[in-house]
């Protein structure tokens, strides 16, 4: 067996090739066919160079927002996982999603219309609704001294969703017909940002949350085995659950309002990562992140060109993979 | 088109059918209904149109024009009708849309009789406008509606003809402050045939479906030389127009944009197919060649 330093550098290395592939080649490709001579040609003002305009400002910023969500969605998948020890745990089993969704929906419901920093009101709205869900959760792990249950997690993950959804639903039966068109559309997921603010905005807030998780590799591979055994080793419990749980909402609420709720990453990804390095969280966590924003990418890839003129909305092609990836892990995990 | 028309008949035909058999003795009002339920906001306006607006009894939650709409009781819309209601208004016809199964298989167990509506391009508002007369008894009037309509908007057509037609983008919705999100008339559909006999070219003419969820890089692509924005159900001062329209600067390269074509249309009449898209296209006609549109 490999020391972990050289498994580690492996693991990183062939894991940020592979996104740095997905990052080049990614922005090359799209709905139309541009010149990349003509995109870096100086002689032409910017404001008149429509290959430029496509490249910086419609096709870079949507690379790098999948590039952001894919990692941070990823990321989330990781930690809730172990940390519920449930292989099925996703950002959306926390409710997180749906209070971002929550969010969203009462912007667009009642056509809130402001910007704080040069982001629209519905990403703020649906970050917002994103934090509110992470304080019931953090205020239901705190509720409980020694230690949070998995359950008490996730069943309230699990009822906060459903009674997220049936606010959003709610809301939907008196918003306009037109509004419950938008939403639907949002609830798709797209990662089409059309500027590089919002993906500015959310930066500070993954880099908050990557930096809490990069304290927390070694508490989880004991934490996934169990608490008392982790507790048993020196590891402080409670607080590792917290911080992780910090961690992987801060990521969601950044995801979810930069690009919507894009199903299945926080599923997908760390499931295949694991197949390929094991469970040892010091490679799991990079190689998802890395892993996660080259996957979205490449979805995103095919959202962007499959029905060329026309661009899907990128959680569409998720949950076209996701779907049957999910089905395809309960049968392994049931044999 | 014909067999739409068709469906709608023989659909009215057996709903007539079942009401004789019911009461046979009511026969005549029957043909002549004298309490209308529309869930249709286009087929309120028409009947009023049609100058029988004083027998509609109940409308839909969305219905905001003509004004005496807002008096009368609202019983639910496309997703959410509610049966309840129309059938406390003791209704001798209900406007229904061709998708709501479920209420009309109720208004059948309720012998109530019903008119299915479908829309879909411009030639077929003055055609249901003929049906939905013929079916309440006004014929004539809703002829005379019918008619002038289409004269009106092949005045309009021929008065555009010798003009350039600059390719269009039409948006009808998107994210408030932002780019997202983008929904824009498609190749198929009223909105694009009032704009193209408004004298433009559709710039997602070839995309045949009502609407496009256009990104950054499609807006970009097609480069428009104008943009319409169509605006319903707010209010909003010149200054906030402005405001909201100064986001399309980020894409400098769209000819509208660097030519300042972008413009700013407020009004329901935009987004209901009924009687006023003849206005509407006047207005989307005035927006592209003002010179030439009194």
């Amino acid at each position: 067996m490999p020391s972990i330093r050289r498994r580690l550098f492996v693991t990183v290395a062939a894991a940020s090739l592979l996104l740095a592939a997905a990052l080049v080649i990614a922005p090359l490709v799209g709905s139309t066919s541009i010149s990349m001579s003509r995109v870096f040609d100086r002689s032409t003002p910017f404001a008149d160079n429509t290959d430029a305009q496509i490249f910086f400002i419609a096709r870079l910023p949507r690379v790098l927002a999948a590039a952001l969500v894919g990692a941070s969605l990823a990321a989330a998948g990781v930690v809730l996982q172990a940390l519920l020890r449930n292989p099925l745990a996703t950002s959306d089993t926390l409710g997180v999603a749906s209070g971002a969704a929550l969010g969203a929906m009462i912007a667009i419901t009642f056509h809130l219309d402001f910007r704080v920093a040069g982001i629209s009101s519905i990403p703020l709205a649906s970050f917002i609704g994103s934090v509110a869900a992470l304080g019931v959760i953090y205020a239901l792990s705190s509720a409980r001294r020694r230690g949070l249950s998995t359950t008490v997690l996730l069943l309230g993950g699990v009822t906060m969703q459903a009674f997220f959804s049936a606010v959003i639903l709610f809301l939907q039966y008196w918003a306009d017909f037109t509004d419950t068109g938008r939403t639907l559309r949002w609830l798709m997921g797209t990662l089409d940002v059309g500027s590089y603010a919002p993906i500015v905005a959310v930066l500070p807030v993954v880099a908050a949350a990557f930096g809490i998780l990069a304290t927390l590799p070694r508490p989880l591979d004991l934490i996934s085995l169990g608490s008392e055994a982790a507790a048993a080793r020196g590891v402080d419990v409670v607080r590792a659950e917290r911080l992780a749980l910090v961690s992987a909402s801060l990521s969601t609420a950044a995801a979810v309002s930069l690009a919507g709720p894009v199903g299945f990453i926080g599923l997908i990804v760390p499931h295949l990562v694991r197949l390929i390095v094991g469970s040892d969280h010091r490679l799991v966590i990079p190689a998802s992140m890395l892993g996660g924003a080259a996957f979205l990418i490449a979805c995103d890839l095919v959202a962007r060109t499959a029905f060329a003129p026309l661009e899907l909305p990128v959680g569409i092609v998720t949950a076209l993979i996701g779907g049957p990836f999910f089905l395809w892990l309960l049968l392994r995990a049931a044999r | 088109m014909k067999r739409i028309v068709a469906c709608v008949l023989i659909v009215g035909f057996c709903a007539c059918r079942a009401r004789e058999a019911a009461v046979a003795s009511r026969e005549a009002a029957a043909t002549s209904p004298r309490r209308i339920v529309s869930l249709i906001p286009a087929v309120s306006e028409m009947i009023y149109a049609m100058g029988a607006g004083d027998r509609l009894v109940g409308v839909s939650n969305y219905d905001r024009f003509p004004p005496e709409v807002r008096q009368l009781p609202k019983v639910g819309g496309l997703i959410d009708p509610n049966v309840e209601r129309i059938l406390e208004l003791r209704p001798d016809l209900v406007m229904v849309y061709a998708t709501q199964k479920e209420l009309i298989e109720r208004l059948e167990r309720a012998k109530v009789p019903y008119y299915v509506y479908q829309h879909r391009a411009l030639p077929d508002i003055t055609e249901t406008i003929r049906s939905v007369g013929a079916r309440i008894g006004s014929t004539d009037p809703a002829n005379t509606v019918a008619s002038r309509m289409e004269q009106s908007l092949a005045a309009i057509r021929a008065s555009m003809a010798s003009l350039p037609h600059p390719s269009t983008l039409l948006v009808f919705g998107r994210d408030p402050g932002s780019l997202r999100s983008v929904y824009a008339s498609g190749g198929y559909g009223f909105l694009h045939d009032m704009l193209e006999i408004a004298g433009g070219t559709n710039v997602f003419g070839d995309v045949k479906q009502q609407s496009v969820q256009a990104t950054t890089e499609m807006l970009l692509a097609r480069k428009p030389d104008e943009i319409i924005e169509l605006r319903y159900g707010e209010r909003m001062t010149a200054e906030q127009a402005a405001q909201d329209l100064r986001v399309w600067n980020t894409l400098a390269s769209i000819p509208a944009v660097k030519n300042h074509r972008v413009h700013l249309l407020v009004g329901d009449e935009f987004v209901v197919p009924g009687p006023r898209v003849v206005d509407a296209t006047r207005a989307l006609a005035h927006t592209l060649h003002q010179e030439a549109v009194q």
